[in-house]
């Protein structure tokens, strides 16, 4: 069953890809959609009807060379099975959207087809991600890890004509290479160390290698803890962490589904299913492992504090996602890995949502993106605006706190796996630890108000912007409709349905020995029994951003534009996001570009070429005369003369050996 | 099957079609011009299909020569063929291809059939240095190899074409010129010109061991003795023709002017002789030197795949950037071949197969809108997705090969030779790997530049997509650029024995000369 999860999205994107000429526009779009709604249903039943024992099929040979062997494979565990529902549930939920939101798009002329590639290459997404999911070997991995990158550098650069779309694909694409490089590096050093690339044989031989030092580069490093990083660096591109974090934000130029799917809940998340997957690894390396955790937490208040300013209603819910990641980092860098699944799992769900309910306010505006031309749009489009609600109540984390029922927390998804992370932080007892926890409560407080302040901008307040825009906004079809209510009902109850075995007492029975947790990590279990301001604090400063952005929006309207001229260097800093675009151009790109010019110009054409020519050459003039000679159709004579030359040299040759 | 000389069937009847051109073949109308084509394009897919049973006869569990042909030969000279694991993918990458680059050709109007006989030839000679096992041979078909090459760019190539005929000839044949006196050398050490397969009682150059004693030439101590020298002479040879970094600089003048089914032969099959040459004889032949000169190997390799990298960004000209990319790929084959492990040598053999194909496609997609414009600036071109749909597919296609994406081929080798380079030195494998970030940033600007945006040149405004010849030529590439990813083992089975012996050999080499220095102590 799992090798048609796996496969059928492939043959799907393929028909539809190649094949949408011969079957018509609406057959590709139908076979992506139906194929991704019963692999959809394949993958809840996987889930609910797990063995106890990993599965593993072996589909054929990969790649054989020596002792590097790696095979197409699945392996079938819990957190493959996690990884599973997600992303086919988003990816369904996200095709069937695409119908009404990919219909008539403004940015394509009249009769150009361009539907069945949008489909095609989401489906080839999904495949590229169940690839990278199910992976059994590093090898597989990373071709999953580099196909949903080639995926969303497709899906980003959709809009083919315009620049904007090229720049970020192509960046998207390039700062992800970043990230794979130390990825790549990483699954080197562990085919050096163990003679395998595949997980059951790598992880057997992790606790020998605990102790172990290798020479990398020219030091002598920990083994565990200089792979861990490595391969952490792999994760920092794709989930977008602070100093690989710059193309998430671009691309937001992709069709917003794509958003959706690809940059807020599949693929982007890829980085924490990778830590988590290594489980076994990083039990081993605390240092690699509190590196994620600082790691996580930066980025979190990072990305929140640019989330702060920003008008444009994509970039907002992409900062949030950055920060939402880091998070997820977090937990995994304290060793609570099933907390950081569980906010993964819950997060596709919410943040989905928002996505989707963004593009329907988007479809309904007209395509205006610039949330300071929205407002008041509560009563035009209802039903987007009371599924947005469902998400940003879940995303700022509403609940009961201190009551549970049935051993779980009463509160919608983000309030249940969030606390779990920021509880884990503080339970963590490590200095890493406390400083995730202080940075965390902060960023739930900056969630809290840009969430918020999305919501009184757009569906609050008077119309900005537009007044024809805002007469014909209309709400969105029900094929656009039916995913948001599925994923509002997903963010209101996942957190609840799904505590117990996630991150509650029953996670032994739940994971089954996917994710490893060392003998001495009882974090999880110390997490449940934290004091009682530890679990107020994320409410508290969950109310508090509410509050605040109440104040902003709602009441005093004009305060926000005061307060920017007010700290207008604090501001322009947020509004510019850290200025670290501008230093990577600084930095890296105009030096590459210089160098390139200059290794050509001089290196190449003044130094290499002056030095050989003049050596090989020796008199100019001779050669001129050779070619002014030969240009008058003497080449034939000159290629005789060789010809000659080269039987003399090999007669003499052959005399010599004959003699 | 042993009555059929299949080898020897394979490497001259390209030749023989081209004798048949040059007797038989009168008169410059269009009737002649379309018979030339014809007969050139029958005589190399005739060459292809013969050439399938070397695979299919291959046994590759036997690490040693297989389809051995010997005959005494003039003045005492023997002439002896065969293939190994090592050559006999190389043998086929040229059979392969040939057909397409005749049908790439179709358009060409000037002298015809001294065209096709130019390639013709060159077919033999590039087969020949293949399967060559006798070192006056090799000698022959490598240097043999030159002249046609000289003359397709020469006669049929571009503006500059003598300055880059010239230049390309000349950085070869010096580098040829030496190994010529290594070669001389080699045979009054051992005795016989025969590489391997040798008649009873000769030992061949192969299992020969040459003197790695330390030798003081001119007050200077050359460790590893005649070894190095030899070693350097050859490398002189084979670094030109890779090209390594910095003795690369004929190649971009030299693809820029080549006609595109010369730039294709160039980059595809050409280059390959000089990663061929250090598997064939530097490092079974030269062991005790090989070992010495790893670090300089590796060294000049990763400066050309960052320098070469870096260069490649900042060109205008569409097919200079390609042939910069081109020495980049070049530099993870020596580094590959020199990291002397299995993976190492593994990758380096299979990016070489695969540059093969991807290059070659790449010189290919140049060809299909010169042919239109005429022109090959980067500037000239934008946006062409909107009028050639099946053209963007096909050069998005080789540009994810061409910057390693998993799942084409472009990534095994690069895989297996950074995982093998890893093993012995991981500088080595981390600056390289760079390379790999800079692959992506030249290709996909290139691309973009080039194919997408909108379209609104007035001069690509009735610009056509490709037509069903063009779509012929490129479709047996793009099932060989993903079969090869997909399932690479159909390559690493096949090598994989020769592979192991090979390095077998070496590291018993080592560990004999090391045994052999420590008792002249």
């Amino acid at each position: 069953m799992t090798e048609i999860i796996l496969l059928a999205p492939l043959f799907a994107a393929a028909i539809a890809g190649f094949g949408h000429r011969i079957t018509g526009e609406k057959f590709a779009l139908g076979l992506t959609t139906g194929v991704l709604i019963v692999i959809c249903l394949l993958s809840w039943i996987v889930f609910f009807t797990l063995g106890e024992e990993v599965e593993r099929i072996t589909l054929f040979r990969w790649i054989d060379s020596g002792a590097l062997v790696a095979d197409w494979a699945i392996r079938l565990d819990r957190l493959t099975a996690v990884m599973l529902v997600v992303v086919t549930t988003v990816s369904a939920l996200v095709h069937l959207y695409s119908w009404g939101y990919m219909d008539d798009d403004p940015n394509w002329k009249e009769g150009e087809s361009y539907k069945p590639r949008f489909f095609a290459y989401l489906s080839f997404f999904t495949f590229a991600m169940l690839a990278l999911v199910t992976a059994d070997n590093l090898a597989q991995m990373f071709f999953g890890w580099e196909g949903v990158g080639l995926a969303s550098y497709l899906l980003i650069g959709f809009y083919y004509r315009k620049p904007s779309a090229n720049q970020a694909a192509i960046k998207a694409f390039i700062v992800n290479r970043v990230g794979d490089f130390g990825f790549a590096l990483g699954i080197f050093g562990l085919f050096y160390m163990t003679d395998s690339i595949e997980f059951s044989t790598v992880f057997a031989s992790a606790p020998e290698l605990a102790d172990k030092t290798m020479t990398f580069l020219s030091w002598e490093v920990p083994v565990l803890e200089t792979l861990g990083i490595l391969l952490f660096i792999g994760a920092m591109g794709k989930s977008a962490q602070f100093i690989l974090h710059t193309w998430l934000p671009d691309a937001m130029e992709g069709p917003t589904p794509v958003s959706a799917l690809i940059h807020a809940a599949t693929m982007v998340t890829a980085g924490v299913f990778l830590v988590c997957r290594m489980s076994p690894l990083y039990e081993h390396a605390p240092v690699a492992l509190g590196l994620v955790a600082v790691v996580g937490a930066f980025t979190a208040f990072f990305a929140a504090t640019i989330g702060l300013v920003q008008n444009d209603i994509k970039r907002v819910i992409a900062y949030s996602t950055c920060s939402q990641l880091g998070y997820m980092f977090a937990a995994a860098g304290v060793g609570v890995y099933q907390a950081a699944m569980f906010h993964l799992f819950t997060h596709a769900f919410f943040k989905a949502l928002l996505f989707l309910g963004a593009g329907s306010v988007i479809t309904a505006m007209h395509h205006e993106q610039d949330m300071r031309k929205y407002g008041g749009l509560r009563n035009k489009i209802p039903m987007t605006y009371w599924t947005m609600m469902i998400g940003t109540l879940a995303i700022t984390g509403v609940g009961i706190p201190l009551l549970t029922i049935f051993g779980a927390p009463i509160g919608l998804a983000g309030f249940v796996s969030k606390d779990a992370i920021i509880e884990s932080t503080f339970a963590a007892e490590t200095a890493t630890g406390e400083f995730a926890f202080v940075l965390l409560v902060v960023a739930a407080l900056m969630t809290s108000f840009y969430s918020w302040r999305l919501m009184f901008m757009t569906f609050f307040g008077e119309a900005r912007g537009d007044a024809h825009a805002h007469e014909h906004a209309h709400e969105s079809p029900s094929v656009m409709l039916i995913p948001l209510y599925v994923l509002a009902a997903g963010a209101a109850l996942a957190g609840i349905f799904f505590f117990g075995g996630f991150v509650g007492e029953g996670w032994e029975e739940f994971w089954r020995g996917s994710i490893f947790i060392g003998a001495e990590n009882e974090v999880l279990h110390h997490a449940h029994g934290v004091p009682l301001w530890v679990k107020l604090s994320p409410f508290v400063a969950m109310l508090l951003g509410l509050f605040i952005a109440w104040q902003f929006y709602i009441v005093n309207p004009d305060l926000p534009a005061r307060l920017a001229a007010n700290q207008r260097t604090l501001y322009l800093f947020l509004l510019n996001k850290w200025y670290v675009d501008e230093i990577y151009d600084a930095v890296f790109v105009r030096p590459a570009m210089w160098l390139g010019r200059l290794l050509w110009k001089r290196g190449d054409g003044g130094t290499i070429d002056g030095a050989l020519n003049g050596l090989a050459y020796g008199v100019i003039p001779f050669l001129t005369r050779l070619a002014v000679r030969a240009q008058s159709g003497y080449l034939f004579h000159y290629a005789f003369a060789m010809i000659i030359g080269l039987g003399i040299l090999i007669t003499w040759f052959v005399m010599g050996g004959a003699g | 099957m042993e009555t059929l000389p299949l080898i020897s069937l394979v490497t001259f009847l390209p030749a023989i079609g081209a004798a048949v051109l040059l007797i038989f073949q009168r008169g410059s109308d269009a009737m002649a011009q379309q018979s030339a084509r014809w007969l050139a394009l029958l005589t190399t897919t005739a060459t292809f299909l013969f050439s399938i049973p070397l695979l299919t006869g291959f046994d590759s569990a036997d690490p040693g020569f297989q389809f051995v042909e010997d005959a005494k030969w003039l003045g005492g000279l023997s002439y002896r063929m065969g293939v190994d694991g090592i050559s006999v993918f190389f043998v086929m990458l040229t059979t392969f291809l040939m057909p397409l680059v005749i049908a790439a050709s179709w358009q060409v109007e000037h002298r015809v059939k001294e065209y096709m006989v130019a390639f013709l030839l060159l077919e033999t000679l590039m087969i020949g240095v293949f399967t060559a096992l006798d070192l006056i041979l090799f000698y022959l078909f490598f240097e043999g190899g030159l002249i046609p090459m000289f003359l397709i760019i020469g006669i049929w190539g571009g503006k500059e074409r003598i300055y880059a005929a010239f230049k390309f000839f000349l950085y070869t044949f010096f580098g040829s010129v030496l190994m010529l006196v290594a070669m001389i050398f080699m045979y009054a050490q051992a005795g016989t010109t025969c590489i391997a397969a040798c008649p009873e009682g000769v030992t061949g150059l192969l299992d020969f061991a040459f003197s790695s004693e330390t030798i003081t030439l001119a007050g200077w101590s050359i460790p590893g003795g005649a070894q190095t020298l030899m070693w350097l002479a050859f490398f002189a040879s084979f670094a030109v023709k890779l090209p390594m970094w910095p003795v690369h600089t004929w190649l971009p003048d030299a693809h820029v002017q080549a006609p595109t089914a010369g730039s294709v032969v160039l980059a595809a099959i050409l280059l390959k002789m000089g990663g061929y040459g250090f598997l064939r004889f530097s490092l079974p032949m030269f062991p005790v030197a090989s070992e010495l000169m790893q670090d300089f190997v590796f060294l000049l390799s990763v400066v050309a795949i960052i320098y070469t990298s870096l260069v490649a960004l900042m060109q205008e000209d569409i097919k200079k950037l390609i042939a910069y990319s081109s020495v980049a790929h070049m530099g993870f084959v020596t580094i590959g071949i020199f990291a002397a492990n299995r993976q190492g040598v593994d990758g380096a053999i299979f990016q070489m197969l695969s540059h093969g194909f991807i290059s070659g496609a790449l010189f290919l997609c140049v060809g299909v809108i010169y042919d239109r414009m005429h022109t090959r600036e980067i500037e000239a071109f934008g946006g062409l997705v909107v009028r050639m749909p099946v053209y963007a597919l096909i050069f998005m296609l080789f540009t994810l090969g061409n910057v390693g994406l998993p799942g084409t081929s472009g990534f095994i080798g690069e895989f297996l030779t950074l995982a093998g380079v890893f093993q012995v030195n991981s500088w080595v494998a981390f600056f390289a790997a760079t390379g790999v970030i800079l692959s992506a940033a030249y290709a996909l600007w290139l691309y973009r530049r080039v194919v997408f945006g909108d379209l609104i040149k007035q001069s690509l405004s009735q610009i056509q997509d490709m037509t069903a010849r063009e779509k012929a030529i490129f479709a047996p590439l793009v099932v060989a650029t993903i079969l090869l990813g997909v399932y690479p083992s159909l390559v690493t089975d096949v090598i994989g024995a020769s592979v192991q012996s090979l390095l077998s050999g070496y590291e018993t080499a080592l560990s004999e000369a090391a045994t052999q220095i420590a008792q002249n102590r």
